[in-house]
């Protein structure tokens, strides 16, 4: 027992060293004040104990000097460390360009990991290092959390949209995953490993098993729901075109326009009438409930396949959604 | 008011002036309304007591063996929900500050004594759901309540516990309207703003808090029951709703409830300083403004609960820069206590030593709040045992602390009776270093990567677990300690003289136990507060010895 006994986690992300920089610090300055405080305090106690009966404190009422001093000091210090950890922040929230995606769902209470060449696991997480990885994140049922500490990141997997996470692994090796947000009964069974690879075993490790890739899967699923009677190649279907849709900016009904991303084709496949496309009826039916979460995300991959702008993504950030805007009921 | 008579024994007072237990259940004096709720928080303390050592048994081992992972579910979300709800909220609010916040202002009760009464059936009735769910087989939501889970997959009894919640809420704004019109109307004739004690600011921004904020957590909770009942798509998205909305509703209550925690204990705190160190609190206008500070930008902070929820990354920016301006007039608090002991005349009696144990803890706990207002790094201690530590470094190390302070300085005026001081020293002792081993390693942890809610977790998280299991043994001897010489007191212990403390405030004014109106005759004002002379102590020294004086 005592020989498994850390007391700070690993480093192994290209964001970790930065957030354990920023830990450090603060506790540096919390040690100080905590420490100057109580021992401030103690002084008092001692130097102004009581030493008769019927003795009373000095007549002080306060010094405005001070007061603006100790709020002052407090608050240049606090808005500096505002400043930098928002900076870590919006590195952790934006993915860089060239990352590379792998799709998550969570549901009670496993962790399904889908790779784009088609290559599956469960609870395992396989990823090269020295490469950024972006994770799209979707569930089944209720809200999880994907959390590497090793990387010192997480995100919340909410119902109902995704959301991204990214890290880039520095080190090879074999760390946890959790999920954080409770989920029910097995919320502390829904663990499982990142395995960072170097880049060659990592190819190897995907060539082993690869299957039918997810944007063919999404193919099929999108012949076999029959999408393609109106979303037709030649723009003469009842629904847009979607060749080389993905990345582009799309005009909306009713004015406004919107990014063809991951959120917003979800969002058309299960909430069609929320933002229709200019030009087109809403005459869409809702496919909630006939595609699985991991359906969705073939769809996505099919329709990303189908040729871009050589953009990736420019949603501004995981783990957001402000591209999005909540379902509304309709 | 003549000092020798107040040092006799009162013949009839407020706990012998009626017997009879109708006498309690039907009463109108805010004092013995302020007992039928230490009696009603006492109980839920205990059982949520209970839950919490069952939760630190299960821990003491990585798998999952004492009980089931929903069993484990169901003591965390019962420990949450009633010490939350049932215990920190209406903790010194409705014990000490129901107790008080009349004498103190120097008014014979509250403005609205039947809603005073009202307020505490109320709270028992909510009680009375909660101990419902627990025999009728728990609830395991979390008491966070959070959707789609607690409307769409929990097969728990999550609607009654909700409307236990709902329930007790009214309690808690019944209490805060009757604080505010009582501070408002009912001050004696001298007793201006910048008269008043420092403990009714703290809870006039409570008591603010408890009436703008409670009426969303009960519609929050509300709408968690129809969408579980009626299936209305508010928050599940399989019927149209929005998850993340529900942690808006909920942490819009939930995080200034926070305050409501922590605000009365730095009202104690106050008191407590300034009458241990028999001098007047340093800057007392700061003071009483950090408290409407805190209570006003408390609602404006509840984003950080949402760092990781998918909420955009510019709410995550403002959210994490107003969490870091809250922090600021707690500070200032801080400073101003500790400024106050700076030539004082400190003495070491029992309840000073909850005040240093408070300032530990609650330094702690504020500082590692700072660590999670940084957004960046909160992304990492989000949801894990770092949170755990730092919110039971609030609420235990800081309310609790300062409620057990109060409870201290106030019993011989509440009961009229003294406690064995040795023993009160060495609880505090015990407590605070039964806290810290408990709730220290529980920061190590949550760095370390240990999600909260974990039945069963890795090995490599046990030895720190044990070492929180042993603290929390000890934490309990701790409480126990307290609990065994109170009851002792209230028939053995030394009777208690009018100011035995020799502090100042008009409580100390009146016979311990006081009579059932308080005053004889409305007390007038003529001095500022905590205004400590030679002559006033030498005339309550005097006072308090009256055997020395009369040979």
């Amino acid at each position: 027992m005592f020989n498994n006994f850390p007391l700070f986690p690993r480093e192994a992300s290209s964001v970790a060293g930065q957030v354990d920089a920023l830990y450090f610090l603060l506790l540096a300055i919390s040690g100080f004040f905590a420490v100057t405080i109580s021992l401030t305090i103690v002084a008092f106690a001692v130097k102004y104990r009581r030493r008769h009966a019927l003795e009373v404190g000095a007549k002080i009422h306060g010094s405005t000097a001070l007061e603006i001093l100790w709020s002052a000091v407090p608050l240049a210090i606090v808005m500096g460390i505002f400043v930098w950890s928002s900076v870590i922040f919006i590195r952790i929230s934006r993915p860089p360009r060239d990352a590379m995606d792998i799709y998550v769902v969570g549901k009670q209470w496993m962790w399904k990991i889908q790779h784009p060449d088609g290559r599956r696991e469960i609870n395992e997480l396989h990823v090269p290092v020295g490469q950024p990885v972006r994770l799209t994140l979707a569930s089944e049922d209720v809200i999880h959390d994907f959390f590497v500490p090793a990387f010192r990141v997480k995100a919340d997997v909410v119902p109902g949209r995704f959301t991204t996470l990214w890290f880039e692994a520095t080190k090879p090796g074999r760390y946890h995953f959790f999920c954080a947000q409770y989920c029910g009964t097995e919320h502390s069974g829904m663990i499982g490993w990142v395995d960072a690879m170097t880049p060659e075993d990592f190819q190897a490790w995907l060539a082993g098993g690869a299957g039918e890739s997810l944007a063919s899967s999404g193919e099929k699923l999108f012949q076999e729901l029959s999408c393609n009677s109106c979303h037709r190649p030649d723009s003469q279907g009842r629904g847009p075109v979607l060749d080389g849709i993905y990345g582009r900016p799309v005009a909306l009904e009713g004015g406004g326009q919107v990014i063809a991303d991951d959120s917003y084709i979800r969002e058309s496949i299960v909430d069609p009438q929320a933002r229709t496309v200019a030009g087109y009826q809403p005459i869409m039916p809702t496919y909630q409930g006939l595609v699985t979460e991991e359906g969705l995300l073939q769809l996505v991959a099919y329709i990303k396949s189908l040729g871009t702008t050589g953009q990736p993504t420019p949603t501004p950030g995981a783990p957001t959604a402000t591209d999005t805007p909540h379902p509304t009921p309709k | 008011m003549d000092a020798i008579d107040a040092t006799l024994p009162p013949p009839v007072n407020y706990l012998n002036a009626q017997h009879g237990i109708k006498s309690w259940l039907l009463t109108r004096d805010h004092k013995r309304i302020a007992l039928l709720y230490l009696f009603g928080i006492t109980f839920f303390f205990v059982l949520g007591g209970i839950f919490a050592a069952l939760i630190r048994l299960e821990l003491l081992t990585p798998a999952g063996d004492l009980m089931e992972a929903e069993t484990y579910n169901k003591m965390f979300t019962l420990h949450g929900v009633i010490m939350i709800f049932f215990f920190l909220i209406p903790s010194i609010p409705a014990t000490l500050g129901n107790f008080l916040v009349p004498i103190m202002i120097g008014a014979k009760d509250l403005a609205f004594p039947r809603i005073n009464l009202l307020s505490w059936y109320i709270y028992m009735v909510g009680g009375l759901f909660t101990i419902a769910v627990i025999v009728l087989g728990g609830v395991d939501t979390g008491w966070t309540f959070y959707t789609p889970y607690s409307t769409a997959a929990s097969n728990t009894h999550v609607v009654l516990t909700g409307l236990g919640v709902f329930i007790t809420g009214f309690s808690s704004i019944l209490t805060g309207l009757n604080f505010i019109v009582t501070i408002h109307r009912m001050r004696a004739p001298g007793m201006t703003w910048f008269r008043l004690p420092l403990f009714i600011w703290s809870h006039y921004a409570t008591a603010l808090i408890m009436v703008l904020g409670t009426p969303v957590i009960a519609i929050t909770v509300l709408l968690v029951a129809a969408e579980r009942v009626l299936h209305l798509g508010l928050f599940d998205p399989k019927l149209g709703g929005d998850p993340v909305l529900f942690q808006h509703l909920f942490w819009f209550y939930s995080h200034p409830a926070v305050y409501i925690m922590i605000l009365p204990a730095m009202g104690v705190i106050s008191e407590l300083v300034a009458a241990f160190s028999r001098k007047a609190i340093f800057g007392y206008n700061f003071v009483a403004f950090a408290s409407l500070a805190i209570a006003l930008i408390g609602f404006l902070v509840w984003g950080h609960h949402m760092f990781v929820s998918s909420q955009s990354v510019y709410a995550g920016l403002v959210f994490s820069f107003l969490s870091f301006l809250v922090a600021i007039p707690s500070a200032v608090k801080v400073f101003n206590w500790t400024a106050t002991m700076y030539k004082g005349s400190i003495s070491f009696q029992a309840p000073i030593m909850y005040v240093f144990g408070f300032m530990g803890l609650f330094l702690v706990g504020g500082l590692t709040g700072l660590f999670l207002a940084s957004v960046g790094l909160d992304v990492h201690v989000h949801d894990t045992y770092f949170v755990v530590a730092h919110f039971h470094y609030i609420m235990v190390g800081g309310a609790i602390m300062g409620f057990q302070g109060g409870l201290h300085y106030w019993w011989p005026k509440i009961f009229g009776r003294k406690y064995p001081e040795g023993w009160a020293k060495l609880a505090a002792l015990v407590i605070f270093v039964g806290f810290n081993l408990t709730f220290f390693p529980q920061f190590l942890l949550g760095y370390l990567g240990m999600p909260r809610r974990y039945y069963a977790y890795p090995p490599e998280f046990q030895v720190l677990n044990i070492m929180s299991t042993a603290g929390a043994s000890v934490l309990a001897i701790g409480y126990l300690i307290p609990a065994i010489y109170f009851a002792w007191s209230l028939k053995y212990g030394e009777l208690a003289e009018a100011n035995p403390w020799g502090a100042k405030g008009l409580e100390w004014t009146i016979p311990s136990p006081p009579p059932t109106y308080n005053f004889e005759e409305t007390p007038v004002i003529t001095e500022p507060p905590y205004n400590y002379t030679p002559e006033f102590v030498a005339s309550v020294t005097a006072a308090s010895r009256p055997e020395v004086e009369l040979g």
